[in-house]
C-alpha cells in the first residue's frame, strides 16, 4: 500500500495501463505537457511519449470522435473532459455515436474507450464548472458510469474501465483530488458493478456516490455518537452497471433508505434506485424513500451558497433522524 | 465556368516556381485569384481552374470498373425508390442518384482495408466497398437478410470487414471519427487511409472545422470529400454561406490546398481520389476535396424537391454522370457490347437481390435485447 491522492491514483491507474498495453494511447486539453489542469497527469508524457499521450486544441467534438474512430479500429484510448460541463458541447459524438453505434450496427464494433472528467461541486467555480452530470450519462443506453469516491477506486476502477470493451464515462470528483488514501503499488483493477459496503449498521441505508459518500460518512459518524443511530453506507460507485442485489440486500436489512446525491434533483440518479427499491422491495420497508439532493437549480458560486445547496453531512443527519424517528 | 473541373497547383520553391497538375487533366482557364499558403515550410500557391479530363488517361478496365460501379449504385438506388413506392421500404431514404460518381471513383481507387465514413445519403458508399445488393435492400427493408438486421435502417449502414465504418445521420458527427480512425491508422503504422464523405450543409457546422484542424496539426492520412449538391435539406447552399465554394474555400484557412473538381466526372474522381490517397498514404497529411454534383430527386422520400428551378435541374440531368460517360467510352473506342453486358448483368443482380431480400423474414423480436454491450446484452444491473 501506499498514500497517494485521489489526484495521484488517476496517475498510478493510467501508467499502469499504458504499461501493460500499448494500444492505450491518451488524449485531451492540456494534459500532456501541462501535466493536466487538475495535476492529474503529470509524468505520462515524460514515461510514454508524445505518441501516446498528446495535447489536443479545445476541441471537444474532435476529442471525441478521435477516441471513437480510435476505439473501433484497434486501439483503447482514454480522453480527458476537462470538466464535465463541456459535455454539452460534443454530446452528439457522446450519446449519439459512440452509445449507439454497435447496438445500431448489430454488434458489429465494440468502443473500448474511456472518456474521463472533472465533475461536481465544491470548488466555487460556478454553475458552468460544476455540475454533477452522471444522470446525463446514466440516461443513454449504451454507455458506462463511474464516479469513485477514493484513491483506491479511482487506480482500480479506472484500471477496470480502460480494460472495458465498452464505453465508460468516468467521472472523478474534483473536490476530492486533493484527498488521501491507501493504494495498493501492485496491479490493482476493482471490477465495474460492485458496489462497496462502507460501514454496516442496523437502522438505515444510506446510498451515496463520489463525494457524497464522504458526506455520508461525516453524517454516520454523527448519527451514532449524538443519536444513536446506526447507518449502514453503501459506495454505488457504478451507476451503470447498478450493482442493485447489493443495494437492495442492504436496504432489506435496515428497512430505510436515504439516497445522497449530489446532481440536481429531477431525474437524479437517486430517483431511479428510488424505484427500483419501491417496486421490489416494498413490503420490506419501514418508511418512505428520502432523496437528499442538491437543489433542482443551477449552482451558484459563492461560497456560502454553494455549501448551502450541495448536500452537506447536516442535511443527511437531518434527514435519516426525521426518518428513523 | 465549363462543364467540367481539376486541380492544378503551383509550387513555389527556392528554385522558382514550377507546375504541378493533376496529371491527366487540361487546364483551361484560371478561375479564382490564386491563394497563399504556407504548409510544412512549403509555400504552395494554389488555384482553382477550370479543366477536363484527358481522354487517354485510364486503361479499358479501369474505366469498365468505374462504369460497372456507377451502374451498380444507380440500379440500386432505383430499386430503393421502387420499392419504397411499394410501401416496401418504410421511414425515410435519402437517395443519391446523380451523384454516383464520387461513390465510385473513391471505391475503385481504394485499397481494400482503407477506412469509409459517410452520411445518411450513403448506400452507394457503403456498397462500393464490397457489401451485397440483397444485404443493403434487406436492411432498407428491415428485413432479417439485411445488414443491420434491421437495427439500424437506411441511414446507418455498416460494414466493418469491408473497411465502411457506418453512415452517420447526424450532420458532421463522422468527420472528428473518420478523423479519429486515421489518427489509429498513424499510430499502428498501417498506411490504411481513412475517407469521409459529407454534403455541403456540413461545411457550417462545428464538427467539420474541428476535424480538419485536428487532421492538419497531426497529419492525419484522412481525405475529407464534401459532395456539394448545392442543395441542404431545401435551402441553397449559397444561400446561407458566405464563400461561393463552401469546402475549396476554406481549405486555406486550415493550410490546405483547394481542390474543386466535377464531381460528375469518375474520371476526374478516381485521378483526385488516387492522388490524395497516395498522399495520404505516404504520410503527407489529409486533403479537403469539394466534388460538385447534383441530386437527381428531392432531400429524402418525403421531399420532391420543388424549390429547384426547373431549369436548373434541366441542366445538370445533362451532366447525368451515367449517360455522359458511357458515351465518352463508346467515343474512346469501347465496344457497345461490352457496356450492354455490364448494364444485363447489372439488371440480374439487383432482380435477384431484390427477391433475397423479399423473401426474407421480419428480424426475431429477442435480438432487440441484444449487442448493447461487448458481451452480447443489453444488461444493465443484477
Amino acid at each position: 500500500m501506499a498514500e497517494l491522492t485521489y489526484r495521484e491514483a488517476v496517475t498510478a491507474a493510467i501508467s499502469q495501463e499504458m504499461r501493460l498495453d500499448s494500444n492505450v494511447v491518451f488524449l485531451g486539453e492540456d494534459i500532456a505537457a501541462a501535466g493536466g489542469v487538475f495535476k492529474t497527469t503529470q509524468g505520462l508524457l515524460e514515461e510514454f511519449g508524445p505518441d501516446r499521450v498528446r495535447d489536443t486544441p479545445i476541441s471537444e467534438q474532435a476529442i471525441i470522435g478521435a477516441v471513437m474512430g480510435a476505439a473501433m479500429t484497434g486501439l483503447r484510448p482514454i480522453a480527458e473532459i476537462m470538466f464535465s460541463d463541456f459535455f454539452a458541447v460534443c454530446w452528439d459524438l457522446v450519446a449519439n455515436q459512440i452509445a449507439k453505434t454497435r447496438y445500431m450496427t448489430d454488434g458489429q464494433c465494440s468502443f473500448p474507450l474511456v472518456i474521463r472528467s472533472a465533475n461536481g461541486g465544491g470548488s466555487r467555480f460556478g454553475a458552468q464548472h460544476s455540475q454533477s452530470v452522471e444522470n446525463w450519462a446514466m440516461a443513454v443506453p449504451g454507455l458506462k458510469v463511474v464516479a469513485p469516491s477514493n484513491p483506491a477506486d479511482i487506480k482500480g476502477l479506472l484500471a477496470a474501465s480502460i480494460r472495458d470493451p465498452d464505453p465508460v464515462l468516468f467521472f472523478e470528483q474534483k473536490s476530492l483530488y486533493a484527498t488521501k488514501g491507501d493504494v495498493p503499488e501492485d496491479e490493482h483493477v476493482v471490477p465495474l458493478g460492485q458496489a462497496r459496503i462502507v460501514r454496516s449498521g442496523n437502522d438505515v441505508t444510506i446510498v451515496a456516490l463520489a463525494a457524497m459518500v464522504l458526506r455520508a460518512e461525516k453524517a454516520a459518524e454523527t448519527l451514532a455518537q449524538e443519536h444513536g443511530i446506526s447507518a449502514t453506507i453503501v459506495d454505488v460507485r457504478s451507476l451503470v452497471p447498478l450493482d442493485t442485489k447489493t443495494i437492495l440486500e442492504e436496504v432489506g436489512k435496515t428497512g430505510r433508505l436515504v439516497t445522497v446525491e449530489e446532481n440536481p434533483r429531477l431525474c437524479g440518479w437517486g430517483a431511479e434506485i428510488a424505484s427500483i427499491v419501491a417496486e421490489e422491495l416494498f413490503w420490506d420497508l419501514d418508511g418512505p424513500i428520502v432523496r437528499v439532493t442538491t437543489p433542482h437549480i443551477p449552482l451558484p458560486s459563492a461560497d456560502a451558497l454553494e455549501d448551502a445547496m450541495l448536500p452537506s453531512p447536516a442535511r443527511i443527519v437531518e434527514a435519516v433522524r426525521q426518518l428513523v424517528d | 465556368m465549363g462543364v467540367f473541373f481539376g486541380l492544378k497547383t503551383v509550387i513555389a520553391s527556392s528554385k522558382g516556381l514550377s507546375w504541378r497538375c493533376v496529371d491527366l487533366v487540361h487546364v483551361e482557364k484560371i478561375s479564382h485569384k490564386a491563394q497563399y499558403a504556407h504548409i510544412k515550410g512549403e509555400l504552395f500557391m494554389d488555384d482553382i481552374v477550370v479543366t477536363k479530363s484527358s481522354p487517354n488517361s485510364l486503361d479499358t478496365g479501369t474505366r469498365l470498373q468505374l462504369y460497372r460501379m456507377m451502374l451498380e449504385c444507380r440500379v440500386l438506388e432505383k430499386r430503393a425508390y421502387d420499392l419504397f413506392m411499394q410501401n416496401l421500404i418504410k421511414g425515410t431514404s435519402h437517395l443519391s442518384l446523380g451523384q454516383e460518381a464520387i461513390a465510385a471513383g473513391f471505391g475503385v481507387a481504394m485499397r481494400p482495408d482503407d477506412y469509409t465514413f459517410c452520411t445518411y445519403r450513403g448506400h452507394n458508399h457503403t456498397y462500393v466497398r464490397g457489401v451485397t445488393m440483397a444485404s443493403i435492400l434487406g436492411e432498407l427493408m428491415g428485413r432479417e437478410c439485411g445488414l443491420l438486421r434491421g437495427k439500424g435502417g437506411s441511414m446507418h449502414l455498416m460494414s466493418m470487414e469491408h473497411g465502411a465504418l457506418g453512415s452517420y445521420a447526424i450532420v458532421g458527427a463522422h468527420l472528428p471519427i473518420a478523423a479519429g480512425a486515421a489518427w489509429s491508422a498513424q499510430y499502428r503504422g498501417t498506411e490504411q487511409v481513412s475517407v469521409c464523405f459529407f454534403g455541403d450543409g456540413t461545411t457550417n457546422i462545428g464538427g467539420f472545422h474541428e476535424a480538419l484542424n485536428f487532421a492538419v496539426i497531426w497529419k492525419l492520412p484522412v481525405i475529407f470529400v464534401c459532395e456539394n449538391n448545392r442543395y441542404m435539406e431545401y435551402t441553397a447552399i449559397s444561400d446561407v454561406t458566405a464563400v461561393e465554394n463552401p469546402a475549396a474555400d476554406r481549405a486555406a484557412a486550415y493550410g490546405l490546398e483547394s481542390i474543386l473538381i466535377d464531381g460528375n466526372d469518375v474520371d476526374v474522381v478516381y485521378h483526385t481520389a488516387m492522388r490524395a490517397l497516395s498522399q495520404a498514404r505516404r504520410g503527407g497529411g489529409p486533403s479537403l476535396i469539394e466534388a460538385l454534383t447534383y441530386r437527381h430527386g428531392g432531400h429524402s422520400r418525403a421531399d420532391p424537391g420543388k424549390y429547384r428551378p426547373d431549369e436548373e435541374v434541366a441542366a445538370w440531368l445533362k451532366k447525368d454522370p451515367l449517360p455522359t460517360y458511357r458515351k465518352r467510352l463508346l467515343k474512346l473506342g469501347l465496344a457497345e457490347a461490352s457496356l450492354e453486358a455490364i448494364e444485363a448483368e447489372t439488371e440480374a443482380m439487383i432482380d435477384e437481390a431484390t427477391e433475397t431480400a423479399r423473401n426474407s423474414n421480419p428480424p426475431p423480436e429477442d435480438i432487440a435485447y441484444t449487442d448493447l454491450w461487448a458481451d452480447g446484452s443489453a444488461t444493465w444491473r443484477n
